[in-house]
């Protein structure tokens, strides 16, 4: 396992003292990543007077067996087995910046845990000093690993089944404002949005339980919405009730509750921890509710370019995790997103096999071994207007949410959950007749707007409203111009 | 009221060259269409009956055409719906969806309450059509 | 084919026929099929015809679309598959059909055994067929007038409804022997007179099948010597007076089997042989056939 200076290394291996991690074999130029390895790409941004080789070095012994100095009792154990290997350090051109590729053996991860798969990967290393900044960019989760988790509760093909839609976007909406709306006003929202043509409306990541209104109220209002809204359309709907709570005994109150309510979906935060997401992901399993999860708090680690843990790799934890639904980006919505990434991070969420793409920042190829795919929810600040760019960035398996483009439609929430589906089926039809419905969008739309007043409405109120700002964290590579 | 099932209730109805291009476009993607039809709409009824087996094979919709319109002229006020289903491995599914005949009337649902303890309430939504033996509904419409 | 090859004055025949592809189409037959001469006229001359019916609708100079329906008469092997999916591609480039496929069948995939079973195997084909060319093959076998009960003549009714209502969606092929095929329309005008175009497929003359004959032994990486040419060619000769004779088709089995004589005699003769015996074929590969003591090879 050790490279050329292997003699000169060994000498010293085992002195006491510190040593160089690279010296101690966390560098392996020569390593060829087995099949079954677990593989990080990192963007490392060494001290001054810190070899990148050496910084990513340290990276692979800090996140596996390493410490900061020599212990002998190393020597008892397997140590090269468990030691993790960087194995390529790639200079990002124009700037201080390294992509270092470390391989982990599988047996440094106990199955079924993301818990622990972060805490070794992301538990320590973030805070290392001779690092300026970390950032993980992208693993490969092999099948052998992949294989140990339950996966999505449902998956997308079996989400679809259960609700009887198909062949385009779902549409949903979030329950605005966010706080304060006592139970009964609220539900007034969730009926409205539902009979207009939404087939989801959302509790925010922030209604939990709160004085304005607790949440057994909630479920009961919110239950009522979507039974008269299926009665007034003949179809499906479904609120996401938010479970999220203080404890795990209490958020399985509240999903119990939701069950016996006759949902067909609850909604966790992000920010309830890896371990009680794979708990509700079991629990939706068994109890046959669709499993919604908001990103809340996210963007504390995933959106600067040089630290923290890259939303894609987000994304496949909560794959492996198991949750059906996730807030992935809009691309053209007011939440940080350049197209590319937000295209990589949906191809994660829903494709089997992905193939590397570094213009979508996907450093390696990921097999999920038939895992189902998670829906990928696009929300803030989209609106029936951009429908053909949300169609054609974010495709038909996902679930569109256009909050304030829903309960701010001048003639009430009913006329702007209407005007969605309008635009939607619209775009759909258009597609599929093979029109270049891209470039043709605004009069595709136009011309449904002629025959169907609420889209025509939403149409004049939102006709001005972009969100055209400079993502702070873009893939590397441009797409270069053939000619 | 209008059941607004499948992936186009909110346009109007679609005329035929519309249905054709919907169905050409299944055809093109590699996928089998068929047809279905029912008189109870109850979201949850999921096993329409089959207007014969899925069409396998066939490259023009003029081939589909032809079974939608013998199944419109049997039943003109039964629900009938046009369904495209991808077999490709990982999707395995219906693709496609969409209601191309429905009653001139439709009654529509009701919501039954049964009250139960600590303010719940049980719900279950009943389609008025279905108070009349299968076969017997719509024949007003 | 464009539109804009027409303009208010002047047609643009050459782009038109660019546009058509039918150049390729016509390249593609002259090379799968040696000789038939007159059919590839026939063929030029239709695919011209609708060339220009579809240039004079263009230019609103007629208005209904010309009957497409055609029969291919000759005896087996003469190319009328082929040629028939040819035609389709043509009838797809000028924009006749809209998929232009062919579906191929023949009576036992139309017509059923017991009551209600002709109309839904008829439908399948029909089905199948929209958008392109069906073919069907022997058709006078749909029509048994011995057997007054036959199921044969619902698939015509459906067939006929078909080619006379539907015509932008189909074109039909009938084909089959000519003295049975004329027969056939002379009891069932309703075909007769929606055919538009007949094209006779001749039988190949010797030098064709022997031409035919060299294509295939080197498609298949074999060649004769001179002694063995020469056999095949007396045997050609016996052969197409003999009766099951089927052109193209016979020389194919006659090859075939002449492939196992040689791989018998190889393996029989057994020791070391120099490479090219290997798709060199022998006279007496030939001349061991039946055909040369008067009997007859099918």
């Amino acid at each position: 396992m050790a490279g050329k200076s292997n003699g000169a290394v060994k000498k010293n291996r085992w002195s006491a003292g510190v040593t160089p991690y690279a010296e101690m074999g966390y560098y392996n130029a020569d390593y060829e990543p087995k099949e079954t390895d677990i593989l990080c790409a990192f963007r490392i941004v060494p001290q001054e007077g810190v070899e990148p080789i050496e910084a990513a070095a340290a990276v692979a012994g800090e996140s596996s067996t390493a410490t900061w100095t020599v212990v002998w009792t190393d020597r008892l154990t397997a140590h090269e087995h468990y030691q993790a290997k960087c194995y390529r350090v790639d200079p990002v051109p124009g700037t201080d910046q390294h992509i270092a590729y470390i391989a982990y053996d599988l047996d440094l991860f106990e199955e079924n845990s993301i818990a622990n798969l972060t805490s070794s990967i992301i538990g320590n290393v973030f805070g290392f000093k001779a690092l300026k900044s970390l950032r993980l960019e992208d693993m490969r989760i092999p099948p052998h690993y992949t294989k140990t988790f339950q996966g999505p509760a449902h998956g997308i093909v079996m989400e679809r089944e259960y609700l009887n839609k198909y062949g385009r976007p779902l549409l949903g909406a979030t329950t605005k404002p966010k706080l304060g709306l006592s139970a009964r006003n609220y539900g007034r929202v969730v009926y409205e949005a539902l009979r207009g043509g939404l087939d989801f409306v959302k509790d925010d990541e922030n209604i939990n339980s709160q004085p304005f209104m607790r949440w057994r109220d909630r479920f009961l209002f919110c239950m009522e919405a979507v039974n008269k809204a299926q009665a007034a359309t003949g179809e499906i709907k479904g609120h996401y009730l938010n479970v999220t709570a203080g404890t795990m005994e209490e958020m399985y109150e509240r999903a119990e509750f939701a069950k016996e309510l006759g949902s067909v979906i609850i909604m966790i935060d992000l920010t309830i921890g890896y371990t009680a997401i794979q708990s509700m992901s079991k629990w939706c399993r068994k109890n046959g509710l669709i499993l919604h999860l908001h990103r809340a708090g996210h963007s504390t680690y995933t959106r600067q370019k040089t630290h923290g843990v890259n939303f894609r790799v987000i994304c496949k934890w909560m794959r492996l995790a198991g949750v059906d639904h996730i807030h992935a980006g809009t691309v053209v919505g007011k939440l940080e997103g350049d197209p590319n990434a937000v295209q990589g991070y949906y191809a994660t969420l829903r494709e089997n096999i992905i193939a590397p793409n570094p213009v979508q920042g996907l450093y390696f190829e990921q097999n999920w071994a038939s895992m189902p795919g998670v829906m990928p929810v696009a929300s803030g600040g989209i609106h029936a207007g951009q429908m053909h760019q949300l169609l054609h960035y974010l495709g038909e398996d996902c679930v569109l949410q256009f909050g304030g483009g829903t309960i701010g439609h001048p003639d009430g929430i009913a006329e702007g959950a209407t005007a969605n589906r309008v635009a939607v089926e619209a775009m759909m039809q258009a597609r599929n007749e093979g029109r270049d419905y891209l470039n043709e969008g605004p009069e595709i739309l136009a011309r449904a707007a002629r025959w169907s007043p609420s889209l025509r409405k939403a149409l004049e109120v939102w006709k001005d409203v972009t969100f055209e700002f400079e993502s702070t964290d873009t893939p590397d590579v441009v797409v270069t111009p053939t000619f | 009221m209008r059941i607004t099932q499948g992936t186009f209730s909110y346009l109007p109805d679609f005329d035929d060259d519309q249905i054709r291009a919907q169905v050409q476009y299944c055809l093109d993607n590699d996928w089998p269409v068929s047809i279905e039809y029912t008189d109870d709409p109850h979201p949850r009824n999921v096993y329409w009956d089959m207007w014969g087996m899925p069409m396998f094979d066939i490259k023009d919709a003029a081939g589909i055409m032809l079974e939608l319109n013998k199944c419109r002229e049997v039943f003109p006020n039964h629900y009938v719906r046009i369904n495209g289903y991808d077999r490709r491995y990982g999707r395995q599914t219906t693709a496609l969806s969409f209601i191309v005949n429905r009653p001139k009337h439709e009654p529509g649902f009701r919501v039954d309450r049964m009250e139960f303890s600590d303010r719940q309430l049980k719900y279950s939504l009943h389609a008025y059509s279905t108070d009349r033996p299968t076969g017997e509904r719509y024949e007003d419409s | 084919m464009s539109i804009d090859t027409i303009t208010m004055e002047t047609i643009d025949l050459d782009a038109a026929y660019q546009a058509s592809n039918i150049q390729q189409v016509l390249e593609t037959l002259d090379r799968e099929l040696v000789g038939l001469g007159p059919v590839k006229t026939r063929i030029r001359e239709i695919a011209s015809l609708l060339l220009v019916a579809r240039l004079r609708e263009q230019a609103e100079l007629t208005t209904g679309r010309p009957s497409l329906h055609m029969s291919f008469t000759g005896r087996p092997g003469t190319g009328k598959t082929t040629v028939a999916v040819r035609m389709a591609a043509i009838l797809h480039h000028l924009g006749y059909v809209r998929k232009g496929h062919l579906v191929v069948a023949t009576r036992d995939d139309l017509v059923g055994q017991y009551v209600g079973h002709t109309a839904p195997k008829t439908k399948e084909v029909l089905k199948r067929a929209m958008g392109g060319v069906l073919f069907i093959d022997e058709a006078y076998y749909l029509y048994r007038p011995e057997n007054e009960r036959d199921y044969g003549q619902e698939a015509i009714e459906m067939l006929l409804q078909v080619m006379e209502n539907q015509r932008d969606d189909l074109v039909v092929i009938l084909a089959g022997y000519k003295e049975r095929m004329d027969t056939f329309f002379q009891s069932n005008q309703g075909f007769r007179s929606r055919i538009a175009h007949h094209i006779e497929f001749p039988d190949y003359t010797l030098d064709e099948l022997n031409a035919i004959a060299e294509l295939m032994v080197a498609q298949q990486m074999y060649h004769f010597d001179d002694e063995s040419r020469h056999a095949f060619a007396e045997y050609l000769a016996l052969r197409m007076h003999q009766p099951y004779f089927a052109n193209a088709r016979s020389v194919r089995n006659a090859l075939d089997r002449i492939k196992l004589r040689q791989a018998s005699r190889l393996v029989a003769q057994g020791g070391v042989i120099a490479a090219d015996e290997l798709a060199r074929i022998d006279a007496a590969d030939v001349r061991q056939s039946r055909v040369f003591q008067g009997g007859i090879d099918k």
